[in-house]
């Protein structure tokens, strides 16, 4: 997935010299480890600012929305799943795109390194699948696809599904993956070990809404908890409000969510926000076979309705 | 300067001694990260970490407060008043902030105490609470402290400067306050007179560890319209995502936004902790909203802690050098990159074109 980064200048070059976009939306180097920076580039001279590499989770078809020029775009699985669901839903025009696609072999989850180095990292470099630590200058080196992000260890789409050019081979997708035991392990439980369950899970939130900002869904211009009239939620820490934003994002999400992990990346104080979105995308799986931003010929199901929908919930 | 040395052998029972005194905060750790937290009786504070996640500044500032109460029931005689909070004021103490944290309070207070205003809720709050200090013999490599007017032994803003000795901790007795704690706490005994130089030299060489700085020289000195309007400032917010991490989780961010919420015939007026990365920080109204683009709004952030403090204040920035939001910003945007953009920038040397 390294070498990907050549290939990556040397189209976005090809792409910004012939006029055929004004910008590329890729990533640049961070200034911490673990970390990239969304960024774009105008101007073909300036490319070589642009990287590869594990740490790109976060998903950039979030800068797409309503954007007017001409883009070319990295684009890994995920991310071109919700380039699909924003051409679907109107928020960016598919002529407007160039998509550089990204067979993606899995983002590393950043906090889980951190927690195994006591004194802080100082340096990290990656081959293929070793990732070498370096900490207080102790060097260690550890298998990357251990220390995958949950939401890539259980990806089944890693190569992108919309794409003009590529900037590597297709990768094999990963097969016979249990995508929701975590979902089954919830279902599994009373109506009050789950209120206990999701009250644990979001006590930490400080409702600073970096999970609804890093979603490419959540594109509201004034999302609901944001409204003052009326005013649907309460600002404060109560926790009942904090739980209402949680499970109406989710439920905004519903089919439309491609699990990115963006929302889980980008909270600061780690709570485990792709629960609430798994059991509605395993849902939207069981009922109508659905999953979310395969195709832009196929409308969500949430907003088309067919004779043979299940109904059973209909008393 | 008194210096106090604490055996570790008595820390638990010192501890154990104040809790009947003080309401001791302390950094606690929950499933992966440390953050401030109210200590239980018998709970002792982690003093095993960098720095907490969420800043401590929440001791003295709650994400949400109540400030007034009221009644909506009209036959109730006082219906429609407002009416003070119960609040408690009585002594507290935090345990094991970090030097950089405790010199942010400095910084906010400026703010909440000045000739011409006073805001009562965290004056009082403030001068209720004992901060004892933990200096940091192993700074993180996202602190630049030393250059935003701070540092791993900086004392002000304490009232107590614990430094780790081993076995031993070296308690340096900086004010009144602090005196009165350790006393409460049976933490009497003189260390021997090399400590102080034992300090400093342990001082010196966690200062010599910090290997990450910002220049902020030249900020004063540079034209608030010609930085407003840099051209770097659309590379700088492209990445943002408009969260409010950087100022939920910083010690010097003050913003704060009022509501009423009522239920049933009963309601509070409180105060939360606001974000001018919100849009809705500052829409009128009206509907409009002068600070309507992404743009505007980091703009607005750095411009704040960088330049107008700087200006108002004349002293320093308004940053501490913690880096909280350095290692937390979920899309890498590093106040130290924006900070040495603005103050090294020349408008005559851009040779980006104009708009």
């Amino acid at each position: 997935m390294l070498g990907y980064i050549d290939k990556i200048r040397e189209i976005s070059k090809r792409l910004l010299d012939e006029g055929r976009v004004d910008m590329i939306i890729g990533f640049r180097k961070g200034t911490i480890p673990m970390m990239n920076e969304p960024c774009f580039v105008k101007n073909s001279g300036e490319l070589s600012t642009l990287v590869w590499d594990s740490n790109c989770g976060i998903n950039l078809a979030n800068y797409l929305t309503d954007r007017k020029e001409k883009i070319g775009i990295v684009a890994k699985g995920c991310d071109s799943r919700n380039i699909v669901t924003h051409i679907i839903e109107n928020k960016i025009k598919r002529e407007k795109l160039v998509i550089i696609g990204i067979p993606c072999k899995g983002m590393i989850d950043k906090r889980k390194v951190a927690g195994m180095f006591e004194n802080g990292i100082d340096d990290i470099t990656e081959e293929d699948n070793i990732l070498r630590v370096k900490s207080r200058g102790v060097e260690t080196s550890l298998k990357k696809s251990d220390l995958l992000q949950e939401n890539c260890e259980l990806c089944i789409h890693r190569n992108p599904v919309i794409y003009d050019e590529l900037a590597g081979p297709l990768v094999e997708e990963q097969k016979d993956v249990d995508r929701y035991a975590d979902v089954r392990r919830i279902e599994a439980m009373t109506a009050p070990e789950k209120w206990e369950y999701f009250k644990d899970l979001i006590s930490p939130c400080i409702r600073c809404y970096a999970c609804r900002n890093a979603c490419p869904l959540c594109y509201c211009p004034t999302c609901f908890v944001d409204e003052s009239r009326p005013q649907w939620c309460g600002k404060g820490q109560d926790e009942i409000d904090t739980r209402t934003f949680h499970f109406l994002r989710a439920y905004h999400c519903a089919g439309r969510c491609t699990d990115c992990g963006a929302c889980e990346r980008a909270c600061p104080v780690g709570i485990k926000v792709r629960q609430f979105t798994s059991k509605l995308n395993k849902d939207c799986l069981d009922m109508f076979g659905w999953e979310a931003g395969l195709s832009p010929d196929q409308r969500p199901p949430l907003d088309t309705y067919k004779p043979a929908d299940p109904g059973d919930f209909i008393k | 300067m008194k210096v106090i040395k604490i055996d570790k052998n008595d820390w638990a029972g010192g501890i154990g001694k104040i809790q009947s005194s003080y309401r001791l905060y302390g950094p606690v750790k929950g499933d992966a990260f440390h953050d401030f937290k109210a200590l239980e009786k018998g709970e002792l504070p982690d003093l095993n970490f960098f720095n907490t996640r969420v800043s401590p500044k929440s001791v003295v500032y709650p994400q949400s407060e109540v400030m007034f109460e009221y009644s909506l029931d009209e036959k109730d005689a006082e219906h429609h008043i407002l009416k003070d909070a119960a609040k408690d004021y009585s002594p507290k103490a935090v345990l094991g902030i970090r030097p950089c944290d405790a010199a942010s309070f400095l910084l906010v207070k400026r703010n909440f105490d000045t000739p011409e205003y006073k805001d009562p809720y965290w004056i009082r709050s403030y001068e209720a609470t004992t901060f004892v200090g933990y200096a940091c013999n192993n700074p993180c490599s996202t602190c630049f402290c030393t250059t935003a007017g701070s540092g791993p032994f900086n004392e002000e803003g304490l009232d107590v400067l614990l430094v780790d000795e081993g076995d031993c901790y070296y308690a340096k007795v900086i004010t009144s306050k602090g005196e009165n704690l350790l006393n409460a706490a049976g933490w009497k005994t003189e260390a021997d007179g090399g400590a102080p130089d034992k300090i400093a030299a342990l001082g010196k060489e966690a200062g010599s560890k910090i290997g990450s700085s910002v220049a902020t020289d030249q900020l004063k000195d540079k034209k608030t319209t010609e930085l407003y309007e840099a051209p770097f400032w659309e590379d700088v917010s492209f990445a943002c995502i408009n969260c409010g991490t950087c100022t939920y989780l910083c010690p010097t961010c003050w913003c704060f936004d009022i509501q009423d919420e009522n239920s049933g015939c009963s309601g509070v007026r409180m105060r939360n902790w606001d974000s001018c990365m919100f849009p809705l920080f500052t829409i009128h109204g009206t509907g409009h909203n002068p600070r309507g683009t992404k743009l505007q709004r980091v703009r607005q952030r750095f411009m704040h802690k960088l330049k107008y403090y700087v200006d108002k204040y004349d002293n320093g920035i308004q940053c501490v050098g913690c880096g909280r939001c350095i290692r937390s910003c979920p899309v890498n945007i590093d106040i130290r990159r924006v900070c040495d953009m603005m103050n090294s920038y020349d408008p005559k040397a851009c040779a980006c074109p104009a708009k």
